[in-house]
């Protein structure tokens, strides 16, 4: 594999010169190659491609997103995915070749208000993406809360081979449902689905950083350290159990403490 | 008025082909998709993109790309007498010159069907503020992430006494002769807003654009300097060939 170069380039930045093929967020005149948005410039044999670090999330054909149903006509659910199209849901999808809008009721599938899993099934930027919900995992979301962050750093959630995610859900408790538009459905006991949205918050903020991995795993090691220390002896612990954390020896008179601020 | 004493020196100190002191900073909106603040001598300023989004209404979206809207709005304690907030006839103007000022580098194509919204408001306005809008809406636009060919960015020259001067200042821009400001591309190298309020001989035009052009190169720098620091944290030397 060839070397990639990495450099940091905002819209008109002059990236090479010679035969290169713009691939993503770079454009050319004459041989000429510059990048289109801020992001991260890679140079990879003769593709040039910018990893952007902001914008909106444009849908692509076979994405996982999550939706949140706004509204349910008689043959179709229109979905909020986090774009700038609303995407629809067709009933016939669903409920097949036997679909009559006289009589199957959409509500009883899903209603408004309701966040599914779907996949993207057909998107060409001429109509509104069209969404699809046959297929393993999709369908009605499990209960949870939706957390919502930029959708060019959904990537960097995942993490490699969804090793950030997975570091999250094992420290929280909960499980982590990652669409690509940027809504994530985090369902779980309470206090590890805040932790959890926390941990996603501060992927968020720092997803241009190095050593991310890192940072989240000390911070959800801290995180895990404290909560232990207090109400264990009171409150039911969070269904997980922190990976390798040592330090858990409660205390007696810790959680005492903690037992009378509560009260107040 | 004297606007230019006897050492060649401007009503505010500066010298005739000196620039005001500029400071940009982007991402300062949590609300929205993109923004940028910028102070240009007195001039403080806010820029707010939106989008891209659903157009509204419906009838003036487009099939083949999105559609720009801009607002240039004064705000009432912008200047000395209280402005009424609504907009005026120059308010109507430069939200449209300014539009079409950084319409040729977007590639509204990749959004079509959609509005995007720049919304500018002017805290306290000095002259230049339709330069320094421009400046801080091109910032904004890059920060919402929408695909551009390049950045714009915007100052004016004019004449004053009968001398060439750049960037002018609100009293340069009433007393004076000429108001002249220009919006360039500086990596493609193509101007995108020429307006001329005055007379110029043909050789005093292309010593004032020349000025304006390279002052915003000048003015380039802090623009990009400014996005580079809201995503990297620090700066970085451009590539070496640009």
């Amino acid at each position: 594999m060839s070397k990639v170069e990495r450099k940091y380039v905002v819209p008109g930045d002059f990236i090479a010169e010679g035969d290169f093929v713009p691939v993503s967020n770079a454009y050319s005149i004459g041989n000429k190659v510059y990048a289109m948005r801020v992001g991260l410039c890679e140079l990879e044999g003769n593709k040039v491609k910018v990893i952007p670090l902001s914008g909106p999330y444009v849908p692509k054909p076979d994405d996982v997103v999550v939706g949140v149903v706004t509204d349910v006509s008689a043959f179709a659910w229109t979905v909020d995915i986090n774009s700038f199209f609303p995407a629809f849901l067709p009933a016939s999808g669903v409920y097949g070749r036997r679909f009559t809008p006289e009589k199957d009721d959409l509500r009883s599938k899903f209603d408004v208000g309701d966040t599914i899993i779907a996949l993207v099934a057909a998107f060409d930027r001429s109509k509104d993406p069209m969404l699809s919900v046959s297929g393993p995992r999709l369908g009605l979301a499990p209960r949870g809360d939706v957390v919502k962050i930029e959708p060019v750093k959904v990537p960097r959630l995942i993490g490699r081979r969804g090793s950030m995610s997975k570091m999250i859900e094992e420290a929280s408790g909960c499980k982590i449902i990652i669409g690509q538009n940027g809504y994530i459905i985090v369902s779980g006991p309470p206090e590890g689905a805040a932790l959890a949205a926390e941990a996603i918050h501060m992927v968020e903020d720092l997803a241009h950083t190095s050593g991310l991995t890192e940072r989240i795993e000390k911070f959800l090691a801290e995180r895990l350290g404290l909560t232990e220390a207090a109400p264990a002896a009171e409150r039911e612990p969070v269904a997980a159990s922190p990976p390798a954390d040592t330090s858990s020896e409660p205390s007696a008179d810790a959680p005492n403490e903690e037992d009378s601020t509560e009260e107040n | 008025m004297n606007l230019i004493d006897e050492n060649g020196l401007r009503i505010d100190g500066r010298k005739l082909d000196e620039l005001r002191p500029v400071k940009i900073e982007v991402g300062v909106l949590k609300n929205a998709d993109g923004s940028a603040y910028i102070e240009w001598g007195k001039n403080k300023i806010f820029a707010a993109v939106h989008g891209p989004k659903e157009c509204h209404p419906k009838h003036i979206a487009m099939a083949d790309r999105a559609v720009l809207k801009c607002r240039y709005h004064m705000a009432p304690f912008s200047v000395p007498d209280r402005k009424a907030p609504a907009p005026s006839r120059r308010e109507i103007e430069l939200s449209k010159v300014i539009r079409e000022a950084l319409t040729p580098a977007l590639i509204l194509e990749e959004y079509p069907r959609t509005a995007i919204e720049i919304y500018v408001e002017i805290l306290t306005s000095d002259g230049g503020s339709r330069a320094a809008s421009i400046t801080a809406a091109a910032a904004a636009l890059a920060d919402a992430g929408i695909t551009m060919r390049d950045m714009v960015v915007s100052v004016a020259a004019g004449k004053a006494q009968d001398k060439l001067i750049l960037d002018l200042c609100d009293e340069e821009d009433k007393e004076g002769q000429v108001d002249l400001p220009v919006a360039y591309m500086p990596n493609m190298d193509q101007v995108t807003l020429l307006q001329m309020d005055g007379h110029l001989t043909r050789e005093e035009f292309e010593t004032a654009f020349n000025m304006a052009k390279e002052a915003c190169k000048k003015v380039y720098q802090i623009q990009r300097e400014a996005v580079i620091s809201r995503y990297f944290g620090g700066s970085t030397p451009k590539s070496k060939e640009a």
